[in-house]
């Protein structure tokens, strides 16, 4: 391979430094000592798990700690499916122990407290870890108290199932399991900006497939705090209208948009909007959300009246907070909230700080994608697509001409690709095998 | 003049490190990278999508300027083909072909 000038140029700086005058060329505020910068990585997600295995692998040197209370990696991606009865928990379910090799130290504990100027975390278990850059990559915070009685014992029967688990998406599953027929499922879509635009409406129609199939005479209720459908609004609309009766007399499913849940009470089995009291025999509501609890405890939740971190897009630093990095759902930024996005920009952050590390400035114009993928039914999928480049002029991250859109229609070949989609992800996340037998179907 | 070239040999030193050590390049790599949740990590897809992997590098940016223009159907890529220069194209091909 051949090094052109800039590359030669930059390349000497660094060996130099290196080999001759210790660690001139590295960042000052980074101790790339002999056992190289430590990084502390919160949560393995699919921002956290990706940012840690590719800094691994783009700068080998880095010591990186990842801490991670669950034993398993649960999959939100495909969580709809297993309220369809297509998949079962086990498929969405994936194995840390790879990511476990990959990295340096994985601690099975949640973070519990920051201190930024010190430049540590402490653990619920009581441990401490220095850190040279910190990530947070934490997810989404729910925000119960926001919907009146919805505390921890209306939260025994009413589940969310926006973080997918055996507790939350199982038991939802086993709930429209034992509804009779003739049943109703209500279903809340938050307020934007939240985890997956499309996910609540693909949540629609994959338990409408499933009552379709088992409970046709029952019904599926939307209420959604947002004016209208938030992502690939005629795609669903096809889908429904298409699978679900959608716009007759005889639809499955009631679309009721600026119909934000209130008050829930899950003795009575009633969710209150501001207009509205609605029975259900099953109720799924999706309180709102905030950035993660710890970036919270971190103080980096500038944007969005306090909700939401803003970050520097070339190196996902925290614009409050000096070495402290967020990624994924937590952001604020152009992107959706999406894992194929926490995925991209884990990646973005583990070559910024790479390059850093290597004594180099961060990519000035970097590139990220998204894609999600959505089922419409069992059988059919369509997507939406959008790259980002980073644009001078806006100082922001924006499509180009024409690198953005949605499927002209559904199909059974993106279903195929949806899986494949799924997959690939969940290998580049958490490093699975080539020879890994995975389960789920699209 | 005894400095100068302790300093020459010095970066001669450092150079030859500096080759072996820096030879990648790290943007095709990320940009690459970009890619992995469809295609699979090192472009090893596990399903339908194909694997980017060893591909001869002419068919690969033909492809991609061919979803550009149209002239391949496709699902998605037109999108994902309409947002990188030709000059990535070439880099990513660079990149791909070079995975066994
Ligand atoms: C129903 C549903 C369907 C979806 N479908 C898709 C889809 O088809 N395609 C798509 O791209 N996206 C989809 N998404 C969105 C996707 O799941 C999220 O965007 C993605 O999970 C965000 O990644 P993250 O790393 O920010 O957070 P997460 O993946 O939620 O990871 C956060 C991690 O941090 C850990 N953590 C939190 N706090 C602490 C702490 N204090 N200490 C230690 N660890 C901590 C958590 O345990 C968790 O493992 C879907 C989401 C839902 C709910
Ligand atoms: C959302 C998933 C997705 C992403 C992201 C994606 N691709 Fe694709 N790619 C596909 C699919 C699906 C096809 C098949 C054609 C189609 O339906 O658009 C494909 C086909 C291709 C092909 C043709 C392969 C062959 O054997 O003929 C090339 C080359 C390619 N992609 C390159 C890329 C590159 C480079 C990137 C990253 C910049 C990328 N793709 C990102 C899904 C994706």
């Amino acid at each position: 391979m051949t090094i052109n000038r800039r590359d030669f140029i930059k390349a000497s700086a660094g060996a130099v430094g290196t080999a001759a005058l210790g660690n001139l060329a590295g960042c000052a505020s980074v101790q790339t000592g002999s056992a190289g910068p430590k990084v502390v990585v919160v949560g393995a997600g699919f921002g956290g798990a990706t940012f840690a295995r590719y800094l691994k692998l783009w700068a080998p040197q880095a010591q990186i700690t990842v801490i991670e209370p669950n034993t398993k990696f649960v999959s939100c991606p495909f969580s709809n499916t297993v309220l369809a009865g297509v998949n079962q928990m086990e498929d969405i379910t994936m194995p840390y122990d790879y990511l476990k090799q990959a990295v340096d130290n994985f601690v099975p504990d949640t973070v519990t407290a920051i201190d930024t100027a010190k430049q540590t975390v402490t653990t619920a278990g009581g441990k401490t870890f220095a850190y040279d850059k910190l990530v947070l990559a934490g997810g989404v915070e729910l925000l119960f108290d926001k919907v009146q009685g919805y505390d921890a014992e209306a939260q025994k029967t009413i589940k969310h199932a926006w973080k997918a688990s055996a507790d939350q998406t199982g038991v939802l599953r086993q709930q429209l399991e034992a509804m009779p027929d003739g049943g109703t499922f209500v279903m809340s879509v938050p307020m934007s900006p939240y985890r997956c635009p499309p996910g609540p409406y693909e949540r629609a129609c994959m338990v409408a497939t499933y009552f379709k199939k088992a409970k046709p005479k029952s019904k599926v209720i939307i209420l959604d705090g947002n004016p209208d459908i938030a992502s690939k609004k005629p795609l669903f609309l096809a889908a429904w209208k298409k699978h679900y009766g959608y716009g007759t007399d005889n639809s499955m499913i009631d679309y009721r948009p600026n119909n934000m849940p209130r008050m829930v009470d899950a003795k009575t089995m009633i969710v209150g909007t501001e207009f509205d009291e609605v029975k259900g025999d099953v109720i799924n509501v999706v309180p709102p959300m905030r950035a993660a609890t710890i970036t919270g405890i971190a103080g980096v939740r500038d944007g969005n009246s306090g909700n939401w971190c803003t970050i520097d897009y070339r190196t996902f630093e925290s614009k409050v907070t000096k070495n402290v990095h967020v990624l994924g759902d937590s952001t604020l930024t152009n992107f959706p909230k999406s894992g194929s996005v926490a995925n991209n920009t884990g990646k973005m952050c583990a070559y910024a700080l790479s390059e850093e590390f290597a004594g180099r400035q961060a990519d000035p114009a970097p590139v990220v994608t998204n894609t999600c993928y959505s089922a419409g039914s069992e059988s059919t999928a369509f997507h939406v697509a959008t790259v980002f480049r980073w644009n001078e002029e806006k100082q922001s991250m924006v499509p180009p001409p024409n690198a953005n859109g949605i499927s002209s229609e559904e199909s059974e070949l993106e279903m195929a690709y949806m899986e494949s989609w799924a997959r690939n992800v969940w290998a580049d996340t958490l490093g699975l095998p080539e020879s890994y037998n995975f389960t789920a179907k699209g | 003049m005894k400095n100068s070239l302790a300093v020459t040999l010095l970066l001669a030193g450092a150079l030859g490190t500096a080759a072996s050590a820096y030879a990648v390049d790290t943007r095709a790599r990320f940009i690459a990278a970009n890619c992995s949740y469809c295609h699979g990590p090192d472009g090893k897809s596990r399903g339908a999508v194909p694997s980017l992997a060893g591909l001869e590098p002419g068919y690969f940016v033909d492809q991609m300027k061919a979803f550009k223009d149209g002239s391949r159907p496709g699902t998605v890529m037109k999108k994902h083909a309409n947002g990188y220069t030709e000059a990535e194209y070439e880099m990513m091909a660079k990149y791909f072909a070079a995975i066994k």
